[in-house]
């Protein structure tokens, strides 16, 4: 089915009795040229890659969950590709030009909105460093501009300014950047990568995954073995289970995010706004909720929750930057698992083993990259070879010292 | 999410901080590359009871070893590192 005006006043004429399924729900076959384990954003986006780029079509997603349970609906939906290494600027330049194209493309309202994203800088030693990542941004052919005080006080009504202890001095602006609205990305890809005839298998947890000499040849699940030529792992914080039923050892962590919503309010900020001396990023939603979150918890977590002394930073950040904000109730918060790489950049690669793929390591970036990400990851698939935008994630950058930190940080996860 | 200091009793999180897993013994100035790769880099990263290293830092300033379940952050001992 394809969604057009003329459909949706069909259907209101008539009741809005006739819609049907947005995908099917298969059972699974024996097996399948390649299976995507997770069926999430970057799971899903690969299916649909795999079958519309590469002419795999003989594919299952396994989600352990119903699609889209994760990590896609429970970020804070901001897109931008504002970053300053060679390794990482083309990738996200590459997914931005993606999400501009992704609606026409899975003909899908993904809402997506290029409201910008404006990172704001506080002393003047940031500010260089703001002009610093811009120069490189623009280089790579990526929109940005540097804001001063005065442009930033006209763009963003309601900043605290002129604070004693944390001035806005400025800020490095990606027009482009904005945000989508994120269940309809995993909704959208799903639809697209199912009619192109990829099953997607929901409440099919893997459990194993079955190596012969070195080589893959299917998975272990709650509905049984299914076979496979190539299997993708797509797990987000359940990457080092997920890969230790391969015998591999990762370099990834689990940590817990929390993200935020307040009462809807009348438009207040109508970009996405980071704060330079504190970790917070805050946009506002269709509804009127300010959508916004900070730093991780830093500890090691699966629970998908997270505990008060984030909370309180993030609030103490939110009311900091926006006064305003200390007037409005939160609605409700929640948590979602990142996978943490050691040098804070994600890994999209082949693994020691044949046929066994991995992409993992996407720390708290990971929404942004879902169309790349998933592109990057099909050709990987389908080729057996790295694109050259992804050539850089590799698994054994840790070992070789190739390592892409945006932070430089270091081997220390809960820093990234 | 609470931690039981043995020295000042059952405090709240937001007193300590944390640097992660406790780490395996390091290896020698001169063990091969791969081994130093493993140490620095690779995480057992378990879905359930993980020792980690926590610091009160507001309170006694010790550092203890912390065994905590991380599908529920429940705090099943900590205990000074240097007694």
């Amino acid at each position: 089915m394809r969604y057009s005006a003329l459909a949706l006043l069909r259907h209101a004429l008539t009741g809005n009795r006739s819609w049907t399924p947005a995908w099917r729900d298969p059972a699974p076959k024996p097996a399948y040229d390649t299976i995507i384990v997770g069926g999430g954003g970057h799971g899903l986006a690969t299916a649909h890659y795999l079958a519309k780029l590469h002419g795999i079509t003989d594919v299952a997603v396994l989600e352990k969950g119903y699609l889209g349970s994760g990590n896609v609906g429970r970020n804070t939906t901001i897109i931008r590709s504002n970053y300053l290494l060679p390794g990482n600027t083309p990738f996200y330049e590459h997914s931005m030009k993606l999400w501009e194209g992704l609606e026409q493309d899975i003909n899908y309202n993904a809402m997506v909105s290029q409201r910008g994203v404006l990172n704001l800088c506080h002393s003047d030693s940031q500010r260089d460093a703001y002009a610093r990542r811009g120069n490189a941004m623009r280089l790579a052919g990526v929109d940005a501009e540097l804001l001063d005080a005065a442009q930033v006080r006209a763009m963003v009504p309601g900043l605290n300014m002129d604070s004693v202890r944390f001035p806005v001095k400025g800020g490095l602006l990606q027009r482009r950047g904005g945000t989508v609205r994120h269940d309809a990305v995993a909704w959208g890809y799903a639809r697209a990568a199912d009619s192109r005839g990829v099953d997607l298998l929901q409440n099919t947890e893997v459990t194993g995954i079955r190596v012969q000499s070195g080589r893959v040849v299917g998975v272990e699940t709650t509905r049984g073995f299914i076979g496979a030529k190539r299997v993708g792992l797509a797990v987000a914080g359940n990457t080092s289970r997920v890969a230790a039923m391969a015998g591999l050892r990762l370099p990834i962590e689990s940590h817990v995010l929390q993200a935020f919503v307040s009462e809807a309010v009348k438009p207040m900020i109508d970009t996405v706004v980071t704060y330079g001396a504190g970790h917070l990023y805050v946009s506002q939603s269709d509804k009127g909720g300010l959508v916004f979150g900070g730093d991780i918890d830093g500890y090691n977590s699966y629970a998908q929750r997270g505990n008060l002394p984030v909370v309180h930073d993030v609030m103490e950040c939110a009311v900091q930057l926006f006064p305003a904000m200390s007037r409005l109730r939160y609605l409700r918060q929640w948590g979602g698992i990142m996978d943490m790489s050691m040098d804070g950049s994600p890994i999209i690669d082949r693994t020691p083993i044949e046929g066994l793929f991995l992409n993992c390591g996407w720390c708290y970036g990971g929404f942004k990259a879902t169309p790349a990400s998933g592109w990057c990851f099909a050709h990987t698939i389908a080729t057996g070879q790295p694109h050259a935008l992804n050539a850089a994630f590799r698994l054994d950058r840790f070992a070789t010292g190739a390592v892409i930190d945006e932070k430089g940080a270091g081997a220390q996860a809960n820093l990234h | 999410m609470r931690i039981p200091c043995p020295l000042c009793g059952e405090r709240d999180a937001a007193e300590f901080s944390t640097i992660g897993s406790a780490p395996p013994p390091r290896p020698a100035a001169d063990a091969p590359t791969e081994a130093w790769h493993e140490y620095l880099h690779l995480r057992e990263n378990p879905a359930g009871m993980h020792a980690e290293l926590w610091q009160h830092i507001h309170g006694c300033r010790q550092w203890l070893r912390v065994m905590r379940d991380t599908r529920t952050h429940a705090v099943a001992s900590a205990e000074a590192c240097r007694p």
